[in-house]
Formats: C-alpha cells, sequence, structure tokens
C-alpha cells in the first residue's frame, strides 16, 4: 500500500525553481533514502510533504487524502513526525521534558511516561533524562531529536540529516535503531552518509537540481552513471 | 525538599507574609501595597503573554480598561451591585481579547507589538469619543455607597487591602497553576520556538489565543477590581503609559517567572515615590536606576535570582 505520494510536485522562491515536478511515492514500511548535492532542493521538497512550506504547484496524499493544503499541525496528527535539520531541542527543559512534549499530543496520558522512557532507550539516552536538553552534546542533541520524533508513534517519519555530528558508533546504533523501526515505520531519510544510506535504505531517490535524477535500490542508484557524475564523485 | 515543596513553600510563605504585614505597616505603606498588589495582578495577567509565551504586547491599558469600564458603566448607568458589576468587567475582559487576540494574532513581531498599540490607542479614543456615557478624561468617580460588596465597605482600608490580596492570589495562584499544566508548558515552548512546537502537531494560533484570553482578562479583572477599590474610573487607565507600565513592571522583576511581576511592581512603585520625595526631578533618578537594573540583571530581579541561586523558580 502506498503511504505517501507527490504528484508534479514544485517550489519557486522568486523565480529560482527549488524543486520541479516531483513523483514520489513511498510504500507503507518502506525506508526510503533521499540524497543529492547541497542545494538540491531536498528540504525543500520535505518542507512541502510536512506542511513547512506552501507549493507553488503539484499535489501531496497521505494515507489516501489530499494533505496539499492542510496545515503542519494536522498532518502530524494525521502520523506524521519531523525531525529538524538544525537540531531544535527545547535546550531549557530536561531531555524528558522534551519528548513528553513531543510525545503528548499522540499518546495517551497513562502511557506517556512509558513512552518517553522507551523512546529514550531506543536512542541510547536513558542515562541522560533529567539532563537538561542544552547541556548535551551535539550528538545526544542530534539522538534527542530523533527520539522526539520516535516517540510520537508516526506511520511517516521524516529525517533530515539526522546522523550528522554523530560519532562513529552513534551512527552504528542508528543503522541499527532504523533496522528496527523498518517495516513497520515507513521512514523518509534525508541523508549525506553513504553508508547510512547503503545500509539502510530499501531505495534512493537522487535529486539534482530540484529534479528527480534516478530511483531505485541503492545498489540500482550506486551503479547509476549519471548520479556518480552529479553527487558520488565518479567521473 | 523536592521542588514542589520548596515552590508552594516560597509563594505560600509571600501570600502569608501580605496578609501578616497589613497589621503591622503604617496607613501610608499599606495603603502603598494595596495598590501595589492589585497592579501587580495586572503584571502577572501580563507576563502570561509577554513572559510566558513570549508575545509583546503594547495594548494591555485595553484590557485593564475593558475591565475597568466594564464594571463602572454598569455601576454608573445600569445600577449594577459591586458582584454583578465585577462580573461584568470579567465578561468585557474575555470579550475584548478574544476579539483583539483573533485580530492582532494574525500578525507576528512588531507587527503584533504596533497592532496591538493601535487597538489600544482606538479604545482610549472610544472613551473619550463617548464622553456622555464615560465623562471622557475627567472620569467619574464611584460613591462610597455603590462600592459595597456582600455588606463589606471596600472603601475601608483594611477591606481593600483584603480584596486586594486576595485578588493578587488567585492571580499568582492560576499563574502558578497554569505553568506547571502541559498547556503552560506549551506556551513556554513556543516561545523557545515556535515552528518546532508545530512540528509536534500543536496548533499554535490556538494555544497562543488561549494566551491572550488568560492574559487579558486577568488584566481585565485587575482594572475592575482597581476601579472599585479606589473608586475612580478615568480615561488615562486606557491610555498608552498604562500600557507600558506592566511591560516595565514583568521586565524589572524578570520575564517568565511567577514572582517577578509582583516584585517589578514592588520595586517600580517605590523607586517613584522616593526619588519623587528627593526631587521634582524624579523619573530621572528612576530612569538611571532602571538602566543599571537593566544592565546589571537583564533577566530582571527573580530572573537573575533564578539564574544565581535557585534555579527550581518557576
Amino acid at each position: 500500500m502506498t503511504l505517501l505520494s507527490t504528484r508534479g510536485l514544485s517550489k519557486s522562491f522568486a523565480g529560482l525553481q527549488a524543486v520541479s515536478g516531483v513523483d514520489l511515492d513511498l510504500r507503507q514500511g518502506e525506508v526510503r533514502a533521499l540524497i543529492g548535492p547541497n542545494g538540491a532542493g531536498k528540504t525543500t521538497l520535505v518542507g512541502m510533504i510536512c506542511g513547512r512550506i506552501t507549493p507553488t504547484s503539484g499535489q501531496v496524499m497521505f494515507d489516501g487524502r489530499e494533505i496539499t493544503r492542510l496545515p503542519a499541525h494536522k498532518r502530524m496528527l494525521m502520523g506524521m513526525a519531523y525531525t529538524f535539520q538544525i537540531t531544535s531541542v527545547f535546550t531549557g527543559l530536561s531531555v524528558a521534558e522534551n519528548v513528553t512534549l513531543a510525545a503528548r499530543r499522540r499518546v495517551p496520558h497513562s502511557g506517556l511516561s512509558d513512552a518517553v522512557t522507551t523512546a529514550l532507550r531506543r536512542v541510547g539516552l536513558s542515562e541522560h533524562v533529567e539532563q537538561e536538553a542544552g547541556d548535551l552534546s551535539y550528538g545526544h542533541q542530534r539522538l534527542l531529536e530523533i527520539a522526539m520524533g520516535l516517540v510520537q508513534g508516526p506511520r511517516l517519519l521524516i529525517l533530515d540529516e539526522p546522523t550528522q555530528g554523530l560519532t562513529e558508533a552513534e551512527v552504528d546504533r542508528f543503522k541499527a535503531l532504523i533496522r528496527e523501526l523498518a517495516g513497520e515505520t515507513t521512514i523518509l531519510l534525508i541523508e549525506h552518509n553513504m553508508s547510512v544510506v547503503m545500509e539502510t535504505a530499501d531505495r534512493v531517490t537522487v535529486l539534482n537540481f530540484g529534479e528527480v535524477l534516478a530511483e531505485g535500490t541503492p545498489d540500482e542508484v550506486r551503479a547509476n552513471a549519471e548520479v556518480q557524475a552529479a553527487y558520488l564523485g565518479g567521473d | 525538599m523536592t521542588a514542589t515543596g520548596k515552590i508552594l513553600l516560597l509563594h505560600g510563605g509571600l501570600l502569608c507574609v501580605l496578609f501578616a504585614l497589613q497589621f503591622v505597616l503604617p496607613a501610608y505603606h499599606h495603603g502603598n501595597l494595596a495598590r501595589i498588589m492589585v497592579l501587580a495582578s495586572y503584571a502577572v495577567g501580563y507576563n502570561i503573554l509577554f513572559g510566558y509565551t513570549g508575545l509583546l504586547s503594547l495594548g494591555h491599558a485595553l484590557f485593564f480598561g475593558a475591565g475597568m469600564y466594564g464594571m463602572g458603566l454598569s455601576i454608573q448607568h445600569l445600577g449594577f451591585s459591586p458582584a454583578p458589576a465585577l462580573l461584568a468587567g470579567l465578561i468585557a475582559g474575555v470579550a475584548v481579547s478574544t476579539i483583539i487576540g483573533l485580530l492582532a494574532l494574525r500578525t507576528v513581531g512588531v507587527a503584533f507589538m504596533i497592532v496591538t498599540l493601535m487597538f489600544a490607542q482606538a479604545g482610549y479614543l472610544t472613551v473619550l469619543y463617548f464622553v456622555d456615557w464615560t465623562r471622557g478624561d475627567e472620569g467619574f468617580v464611584i460613591q462610597q455607597a455603590q462600592r459595597i460588596l456582600w455588606g463589606i465597605d471596600l472603601s475601608d482600608p483594611s477591606n481593600r487591602y483584603f480584596a486586594a490580596l486576595l485578588l493578587f492570589s488567585i492571580s499568582l495562584l492560576i499563574s502558578l497553576w497554569l505553568v506547571r499544566r502541559p498547556f503552560g508548558k506549551t506556551l513556554v515552548a513556543i516561545r523557545e520556538n515556535e515552528e518546532r512546537v508545530r512540528m509536534l502537531g500543536y496548533d499554535i494560533q490556538a494555544h497562543k489565543l488561549g494566551a491572550v484570553v488568560i492574559s487579558g482578562t486577568i488584566a481585565a479583572v485587575s482594572g475592575a477590581v482597581y476601579g472599585l477599590l479606589f473608586g475612580y474610573v478615568g480615561a488615562s487607565f486606557t491610555a498608552v503609559p498604562h500600557s507600558i507600565l506592566p511591560l516595565l513592571y514583568v521586565l524589572l522583576g524578570g520575564t517568565g517567572t511567577v514572582l517577578g511581576p509582583f516584585v517589578g511592581t514592588v520595586f517600580m512603585f517605590y523607586l517613584i515615590d522616593l526619588s519623587s520625595g528627593i526631587t521634582t526631578a524624579h523619573m530621572l533618578i528612576a530612569g538611571v536606576v532602571l538602566v543599571a537594573v537593566t544592565l546589571f540583571a537583564p533577566q530582571g530581579l527573580v530572573g537573575e535570582l533564578r539564574r544565581r541561586l535557585w534555579r527550581w523558580l518557576p
């Protein structure tokens, strides 16, 4: 079953075409990586999917419903979750309070503290529950950001460069986490770290100059000559 | 002791001290403190919007005035007794803050400041325009006979002190309760990072509107009580300076702290009171002290206390 699709999704900023005519289909439960050079329009595309950015034209469908004009917070309540590229945890609140804030719209009150504990355990922050989020290392703030996405029990989890700034061990842990979630949660992953893409994604979409350059399994994409030229650094 | 225990002890302690003070204070300071407690309630309301939600309104005098005139006009022209008149003030506050909230929240940042300022100015001009009803600039006095609530004469200093303390206690407890509730925590999160909260599935506009209405209604009730306790309703209470006052109180006391508005009000009130005893250029002294506080305690007095000593202060 298709959970998310876009048709002809485009966005231009003052004449600059950031994204043009993107068709995307995500099956329920798949892990999809979105890659492309800087400025290829990845964050803009994802912004239109989750409602942060209004498209110039095109459509977004989620769970069989057209949501192109739906406000962002309502899309989140339908089962999307979005984690930010630039770490946006609440630095003045404790780690637990951050995750609680993320959970409250989606998790019934009685299950709240269990859900928070579970999400923090999954990303490996159990020892930092009471710490103020602003005192965490950068890598740990990234993990907290992911926990805030996880705790919502989303049907579609959108991760914008989640492994940026993580140590190698944390990246390994992240890969394991994604593999654990795969199958139940549909994941859309913007990622620069190729080992993460190759090891976790079911399919990869390559964006270049706002257009879909290629789409396929990691191996297919890796073998694609155009992709190599545009992105992977082959000559 | 747990943080909750300390919080209850501190705030409960303050209310007990205020209760006890009336028996020892000389008449002059006794009267001042009653006035301060009503103004501090106004500032507590302001702080919910400015300190906790991060929305800077320059038009809160409109809400204070809505309550004051809702109460005053219904006594003057409809012959209401104080209890229903206070209720009228409260209803006027809810209505005005809902309407202003719906309109002003279509803007953000500097535009929100300007729009609230303009609405308040429109309110001030409305009071002046309907001079037959409001007696304009001159205002009107609420007679002693009209200020007897359930047999209690509110013009009597000690009754007045009690009433002011009751109002302040209620506002303080609402504020304390609110910031510990999920709704209040969401407001703080909106202040810190609105976009992030939106992307967690919260309806930002609805939360902001809620904050405007709660804040505006506390301001309105403070206005209604002020008019009733001190027996005067006048246009100056809806003018621009009266919108700036709670901003100053809150900035001095500490934005986003429950006790800040009270501390700021006491500080500012006595600063002007004492400096006007020294020189006629008292605003000059007040100005210098304000600059010094802003320089050395940029988070306000209670804010600084929280930063240095008591991290648990709400």
